[in-house]
């Protein structure tokens, strides 16, 4: 009964802390813009299914992705063995799913063999973390504390598993010494049930219930400080998939104030009549954190700083300070600060800082080149060149503010209608003296 | 052998006569005036000539889609160009349009749709790749043979819209030694010239793009880098210089067709 109360309070006490966390997350989200509405139900059902749960997009990098699905297919099935061990903790009941009889073999053999599995693919992604230099793990945007972060994360992953492989083989080992039947099929933990073999029946039922404490207390805790590590792609990834931008990566996001405000001028009735004309027009594009779209935000979080994207890049691969990394690490770190002010004070909180310019600098985004390899390259469909065009805008519409050979640009197209000075009279040159063998 | 001069039927003229073609062909800002990309609109010109396509330009009524000046972030310059362009498309009720540029392409099919401007818009590479697998177009490899040709995949046409598999189709057929440089299809490669990085000067860095880009196209031994897109033919052109390695040739896939069929 101890066990159940205390069991009880703990469960409480991590729900009402991940509670708090996401109630404040969620509060940010009001200050964001809207963006596409979420149709399309059975298409984004698929995108999901491949992209999260089929990992396809870990597997273009076949080797590390390999152990990563490893990781993600371990994590799918070992939940079930969870969602027990909390029916077990709460009850003051063992193994309380063996009423499902072989479908319950199934969920602990496949959590027993996962739990290797995640175990040996963790230690791969620690080893080549601590002592292997990957170049993607580096950059202006990966401090100290991002390795930190993520070593701390497979640390405890890597903990987690070794108490479910202990917790296996000392349950193997005691039912066997004890002489009473084993629920649930173990084969990771019948061949290292051996190794507690020397203890008594008293000592392996203390080594089980260290394993299993210690298992579902990481798990609580772990649980908790994912929403404040790049792992809270853990919780965030399966749905940002679904929530996937569904146009061809080439497409941008018309901007319909602008479309009102074109058509005014290009339609002179529609200017003398005026309509609204006295109406606050929103900043065009984005400067900081309240101009993004909920998308946005949502892949900021979602985003674990693996750093394909800025691996993959052709202004970062050729030493220019763009990394498609960066501009969504900082914008949920801009969130971050000014989140808690929006809160308190409203919409109009100024804290005299913006997510473009204290964070993200000019030179970054006129490094882009649009080319989507970023965006192609995300393991969790987060789109960067979207986001970075939006600052453009700001830039460009708010702040006549670009570099002079795209100003000259812009004026020959205002002036002749092609980015080069060309007049249009000279468009059908190319068709002088053409000639056809016949 | 003799030639036959070919008029470039323009669509106002068309139009005062009252006939309707079956498409537009858009011919695009460097296809107009960049001297270089001139040879891939006579290149597509004499292979529209040649199928007998029922096609009209709009000439000097054609202006710049707008592209560059959205992606640098000028949506209200871009706005103007297009709802410009959608009200001509429209006088000469254009249901059809064909481009060479992968960036019109693009902005035709995924952006006019927003202002209003909806048309069947096709790639001159899924438009050719049609007709050579109708068997229309006939291409003989003898030609070409065993010359090693390799091919870059534009943006705007690869990763932007998913084409990756018509180009390869073509160029198959027009080599027996078509090789892959080493990021290709969707792991493409840019060549530093998209966003509207082609009117300006590139932020400081270690490295230019195009000459990234031109190493990995030299270290394919390839002796024909195809492109399909004129900024990307700009870029490569201009590494190939750079990098003294003339010998090295960039051609648009429309240029290798008329090359084979000796048009």
């Amino acid at each position: 009964m101890a066990k159940q109360i205390v069991f009880a309070i703990t469960i409480l006490i991590t729900l009402g802390v991940f509670t708090f966390t996401i109630l404040r997350l969620i509060s940010y989200f009001k200050f964001t813009k809207a963006n596409f509405p979420i149709r399309d139900f059975g298409k984004r059902f698929k995108i999901m299914l491949e992209v999260a749960i089929g990992q396809t997009k870990i597997f273009r990098r076949p080797v590390i992705g390999f152990f990563h699905a490893l990781v993600f297919w371990g994590f799918c099935v070992i939940i079930f063995g969870s969602i027990e061990m909390i029916i077990d903790g709460l009850f003051g009941v063992e193994k309380s799913l063996k009423t499902l009889g072989v479908l319950h073999n199934i969920i602990m053999a496949s959590g027993d063999v996962f739990a290797l599995l995640v175990a040996i693919s963790i230690l791969v992604f620690l080893v080549r973390r601590l002592f292997m230099h990957i170049s993607r793990f580096e950059g202006i945007e990966m401090k100290k504390i991002s390795h930190q972060d993520a070593n701390i994360a497979l640390s405890m992953i890597l903990l987690l598993m070794l108490s479910l492989i202990g917790m296996n083989a000392s349950y193997v080992q005691l039912k066997l010494t004890a002489g009473e039947t084993i629920y649930g099929v173990y084969p990771v933990g019948v061949m290292l049930a051996p190794i507690f073999s020397g203890l008594t029946v008293n000592g392996l039922h203390l080594t089980y219930e260290i394993c299993w404490w210690s298992h579902i207390l990481l798990i609580f805790i772990f649980a908790n400080i994912l929403p404040y590590s790049k792992h809270f792609h853990v919780f965030m990834s399966v749905p940002n998939t679904f929530l996937t931008r569904l146009e061809p990566l080439g497409k941008l996001t018309n901007m319909d104030d602008i479309t009102r405000e074109v058509k005014m001028m290009l339609d002179p009735n529609a200017t003398f009549d005026a309509p609204a004309a006295d109406a606050p027009i929103s900043r065009f594009g984005v400067k900081d954190v309240e101009d993004v779209s909920w998308k946005n935000y949502f892949d900021s979080l979602t985003c674990t700083e693996c750093g394909r994207c800025t691996s993959v890049c052709p202004a970062n691969t050729t030493g220019k300070m763009l990394s498609p990394r960066k501009i969504f690490m900082d914008l949920r770190a801009r969130m971050k600060e000014k989140g808690p002010g929006l809160v308190k004070v409203g919409k109009d909180f100024n804290d005299n800082k913006s997510y473009l310019r204290d964070y993200i600098s000019e030179e970054e985004l006129w490094a882009c080149t649009t080319c989507n390899a970023c965006a192609q390259e995300c393991p969790v469909n987060i789109n960067h060149p979207t986001l970075i065009v939006d600052m453009r805008r700001y830039l460009v519409m708010e702040e006549n503010s670009a570099p002079s050979g795209l100003k000259t640009m812009f004026s020959n197209i205002e002036n002749n209608g092609a980015p080069w000075q060309f007049s249009p009279e000279d468009r059908l040159l190319w068709a002088d003296n053409l000639e056809i063998k016949v | 052998m003799e030639t036959k001069k070919i008029e470039i039927p323009v669509m106002a003229d068309l139009f005062a006569r009252g006939e309707k073609p079956e498409y537009l062909f858009w011919v695009g800002c460097a296809g107009a005036f960049d001297d270089r990309y001139k040879k891939v609109t006579r290149a597509f010109a004499k292979i529209l000539t040649h199928l007998n396509i029922s096609y009209a330009v709009l000439g000097k009524e054609e202006s710049c889609t707008g592209d560059p000046a959205r992606r640098a972030g000028n949506e209200m310059l871009y706005q103007m160009q297009a709802l410009q362009n959608i009200a001509i498309l429209n006088g000469y009720e254009v249901k059809k349009i064909i481009t060479i540029c992968p960036h019109c392409f693009n902005i035709f099919k995924n952006e006019y749709t927003d202002l209003g401007g909806n048309y069947e818009v096709i790639n001159y590479i899924q438009f050719l790749d049609k007709y050579i697998e109708n068997g229309s177009i006939k291409l003989d490899a003898g030609m070409l043979g065993n010359t090693r040709i390799t091919y870059h995949d534009p943006c705007y046409l690869g990763r932007g819209n998913d084409i990756y598999a018509e180009p390869r189709s073509i160029l198959k057929k027009l080599t027996n030694d078509f090789v892959e440089l080493e990021r290709n299809k969707s792991f493409s490669y840019c060549c530093g010239a998209g966003g509207a990085q082609m009117f300006k000067e590139a932020e400081p860095g270690k490295k230019e793009v195009f000459i990234e880009r031109t190493e990995e196209v030299l270290r394919s031994d390839a002796k024909i880098v195809a492109t399909a897109c004129p900024f990307c033919m700009t870029m490569l052109t201009d590494g190939l210089k750079y990098k003294n390695k003339e010998d090295v040739k960039n051609f648009d896939i429309a240029e290798l067709i008329v090359q084979v069929l000796d048009l």
